[in-house]
């Protein structure tokens, strides 16, 4: 019946296609310069892809450095130059590739690809909005991103290579240009490519948070929305209250590098030369960093959780528990997440007393990120489920949060985190609880809306090869470095086997790094499912899932403004799954009450007056017919 | 059909824009507080003060930026009364007063610079924090006056009424947020002098 519906629609639309709008649209209005956003979010979930398959490239480089120290590769000096000479990639090039592996995956493939994907997908077709408040910036935010994207992969093409200090790109490494060769051109272009991207990122979040605050469709009041949109318009908040921050940071590091000022520096030898520097605070630049580093975190967990609470919620056929309860949680690591960067600087020197109200928000933090996932297992407790490939992702992600969160207790004691600090652990608790979980929330997202974006469904078969692939890789690969990080080994190390205390590590660094190589060869499934779907897919009905979000409302053939006809209307909350009494498991959003007397429940009008009188004319009609029985 | 509630929507998708800017007005104030922060963090930890009797030119700029607030004030009383004669005069005295403000504030410079001696490189980092306060919030001024212009441009292209009106609150939203920016950073160094 649907399908009809939707050929109803497209043959509609086609009708006025020719006479009224969209008259003069080209293939570069269309597909480049678009200003729609399900194109936008298109554009940015393929750019975050390859900006992914790319910053994984680069971890497989550097992991077969940790496995085998000693051997040479020729291949390597044939791939990379003389990045890799004499068959082994260099140290300063190894520095390069761990930073720009980091800044990859944090800012541009889960901050920008994650958000900006279904920000700008979800907002409007959940919402009920034609478009984006500015479509205009929206597109701009795209075009900044790609720029920021192509500049920060154009610096492995400068003599020196790409910039090498870390991601966190502290002073004085990132502030005096002569300090190693990464420190050079690559750290300029890190720095252009880093004020482009918060340029597009505060471009897009601006409008995500305008058009959920103004564009709603009529009866779409804010405790309406589906979980999705409540995380990416605090996210969006988040990214606009932190990134000016990390900017001011950078303005002064830029003041320091090519300036000579001494905003960060002090006391620096170079050479045996001493320099002119006086008087300035490193840590000052570990502050601003932090500041926004630590709401970053949450700016790429957040989205992911919103994703697989509404694919945990339809396909356990029953609604979300404790949705407000879970709305809450959002706002308080909202608001907790920007008193908490201390954490990260337990070890530099920070007055106790500081460190231990540092030690307190962040242990205050991890209440509402666990009623979270008391909620999501509580949302899965004895559901219908229904395991597509999407709904083992969103497990997966709750797996990865678990055991990465548990660890961040151990790091928030400030005692404790002297131990830990800049180890292996650190390495092991963030790319659990942020890389595996967002990553994992973002493949659930792309294998649950890409009916959506592409009218079309993915493989079933690959995308269950890909999950168990995948989900056993990260932990063969992630859980082994907990064990390293408690023995003392640190992170960001060329080779272990200099220092006889770690030699021991070789063996099982040898196997991370084939778990990693196995976990990587995992994302061809993927990536073969993704490209061949969207042009072999079986076709896509209008609603796959069963869903009751807006998205779904909407016609498969994608049209400038969503809907044909008027924006439909929304009655109740998302999450009408399995309502007893009802006709089926699942009632859209668009559904009135009128039409669903028997599933309706006294709590449904809690301020609608007419409506609970209409509820117990109907109630009592029907014991009346029971007693006539 | 469609096409039609197009463009309402039209008219309508201006709320959000301006939503836009205030939205972008508190990146801008995040922005300014984290420099003001880094400011505090820096001298308070290393103990290095400021020691800089502020130059008077900033109490000059500080006047023309209130006078520019109150000029633009007037254009949008004009503009809504639709009077456009007078809309375009307070405007030109708003430009004329914002880029007074912007030359003032770099005189600030050159006097701190060769009278005073306080170098954008000091090794007492505290003071390269006024070029920063300043050299930011001009970079801010030189997009605001950049909207001023598009407004004024706008008035001699005759572009109807809700346009204008749109435009003149845009341009408004951010040249008197930007007002109360340099009156911030300027007690802000008035009262971290010593
Ligand atoms: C359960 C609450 C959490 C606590 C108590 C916690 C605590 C910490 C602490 C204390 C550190 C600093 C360790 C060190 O450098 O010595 C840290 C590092 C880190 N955490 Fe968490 N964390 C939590 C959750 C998260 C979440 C949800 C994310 C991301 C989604 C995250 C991402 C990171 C990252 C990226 C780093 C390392 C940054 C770096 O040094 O490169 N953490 N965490
Ligand atoms: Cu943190």
């Amino acid at each position: 019946m649907s399908t009809l519906a939707v050929h109803d629609h497209g043959v509609a639309h086609h009708d006025e296609h020719g006479h009224e709008h969209h008259h003069n649209e080209t293939f570069v209005s269309k597909y480049i310069f678009s200003m729609d956003h399900k194109m936008i979010a298109k554009q940015f979930l393929i750019t975050g892809i390859t900006m992914a398959v790319i910053a994984m490239i680069l971890s497989i480089l550097f992991r077969i450095q940790l496995a085998y120290p000693d051997k040479t590769f020729p291949l390597l000096t044939t791939l990379l130059g003389h990045f890799a000479p004499n068959g082994r990639i260099s140290t300063e090039f190894y520095l390069s590739l761990v930073t720009i592996h980091g800044t990859i995956m944090v800012f541009f493939v889960l901050t920008a690809g994650l958000s900006g994907t279904f920000a700008n997908l979800l907002i409007p077709l959940q919402i009920g909005a034609r478009d984006m408040a500015s479509p205009f910036m929206n597109m701009l935010s795209y075009w900044f991103f790609f720029l920021a994207s192509v500049v920060m992969l154009s610096s492995f093409f400068v003599q020196k290579g790409p910039a090498s200090g870390g991601w966190t790109i502290y002073p004085p490494l990132s502030a005096l240009p002569k300090a190693m060769p990464g420190s050079g051109e690559g750290m300029t272009l890190w720095l252009i490519s880093m004020v482009m991207f918060v340029a597009s990122s505060l471009m897009g979040g601006i409008n995500y948070v305008s058009t959920v605050l103004n564009m709603r469709t009529k009866g779409m009041d804010l405790w309406k929305m589906p979980l999705t949109i409540w995380a990416l318009f605090l996210t969006a908040i988040l990214g606009i209250l932190a990134f000016p921050v990390l900017v001011a940071g950078v303005v002064l590091l830029i003041f320091d590098r090519s300036f000579g000022t001494s905003f960060y520096l002090s006391d620096i030898v170079l050479n045996g030369v001493q320099q002119p520097y006086e008087g300035g605070s490193p840590i000052l630049f570990q502050h601003l960093f932090w500041f926004l580093g630590h709401p970053e975190v949450y700016i790429v967990i957040m989205p992911a959780m919103g994703i697989s609470s509404e694919v945990m919620s339809v396909n356990s056929r029953k609604p979300i528990f404790g949705y407000h309860a879970m709305v809450y949680s959002l706002i308080g690591i909202t608001v907790l997440s920007f008193i908490v960067w201390g954490h990260h600087m337990f070890v530099t020197g920070m007055n106790p007393f500081l460190g231990g109200v540092f030690m307190i928000t962040t242990l205050i933090i991890a209440v509402p990120s666990a009623v979270k996932t008391f909620n999501w297992l509580a949302t899965l407790w004895r559901g219908n489920i229904r395991f597509t490939p999407a709904m083992l992702f969103a497990i997966g992600m709750v797996s990865f949060f678990i055991s990465g969160g548990l660890t961040g207790i151990f790091l928030g004691n400030a005692a404790l985190d002297i131990n830990l600090h800049d180890t292996y652990f650190v390495v092991a608790h963030f790319h659990l609880v942020m890389g595996s979980a967002a990553i994992f929330g973002m493949l659930a997202g792309v294998y649950h809306w890409f009916p959506k974006m592409f009218g079309k469904l993915m493989d079933e078969k690959l995308g269950y090869l890909h999950f168990w692939l995948t989900f056993i890789g990260a932990y063969l690969v992630f859980f082994p470095m907990h064990f390293m990080g408690l023995d003392g080994v640190p992170r960001r190390y060329y080779a272990f086997t200099e220092f006889a205390s770690m030699q021991k590590w070789l063996t099982i660094n040898t196997f991370i790094t084939w778990a990693a190589i196995m976990a990587a060869l995992a994302q061809v499934a993927f990536i073969y499912n993704f490209i061949v779907s969207i042009f072999a897919g079986k076709k896509s009905t209008q609603n796959p899932w069963e869903s009751n979000t807006l998205e779904w409302t909407a016609p498969v053939e994608h049209i400038h403004g969503n809907w044909p006809g008027e924006i439909p209307t929304v009655y109740r909350w998302p999450y009408d799954y399995s309502k007893p009494g009802a006709e089926e498991d699942f009632i859209p959003q668009t559904v009135p009450f009128s039409q669903t007397m028997s599933s309706n429940l006294p709590h449904d009008f809690e301020d609608n007056p007419a409506g609970l009188e209409e509820l117990n004319k109907y109630t009592s009609t029907l014991k009346a017919e029971e007693k006539v029985k | 059909m469609m096409a039609s509630i197009q463009k309402n929507n039209d008219r309508l998708d201006l709320a959000p824009k301006k939503f836009n800017m205030w939205i972008f007005i508190f990146t801008s104030f995040m922005f300014f507080a984290a420099l003001t922060s880094g400011f505090i963090v820096y001298s308070g930890g290393k103990g290095h003060g400021l020691n800089v009797i502020m130059p008077s030119a900033f109490m000059y700029s500080t006047a023309a930026i209130i006078l520019s607030s109150g000029t633009l004030l007037l254009a949008n009383r004009a503009a809504k009364g639709l009077r456009f004669g007078e809309q375009k005069l307070y405007l030109w005295l708003t430009l004329v007063l914002g880029l007074a403000f912007f030359a003032i504030q770099i005189y600030a410079w050159y006097v701190l610079t060769y009278k005073m001696g306080i170098y954008f490189t000091d090794p007492n980092a505290s003071r390269s924090f006024i070029y920063a306060f300043t050299g930011t919030h001009l970079i801010h001024i030189i997009a605001a006056i950049l909207l001023l212009l598009n407004t004024l441009w706008g008035t001699y292209r005759n572009i109807p009424q809700v346009r204008n009106m749109f435009k003149m609150e845009m341009t408004s939203i951010f040249w008197h947020f930007l007002g109360i920016i340099w009156i911030y950073l300027y007690v802000f160094l008035l009262l971290n002098q010593n």
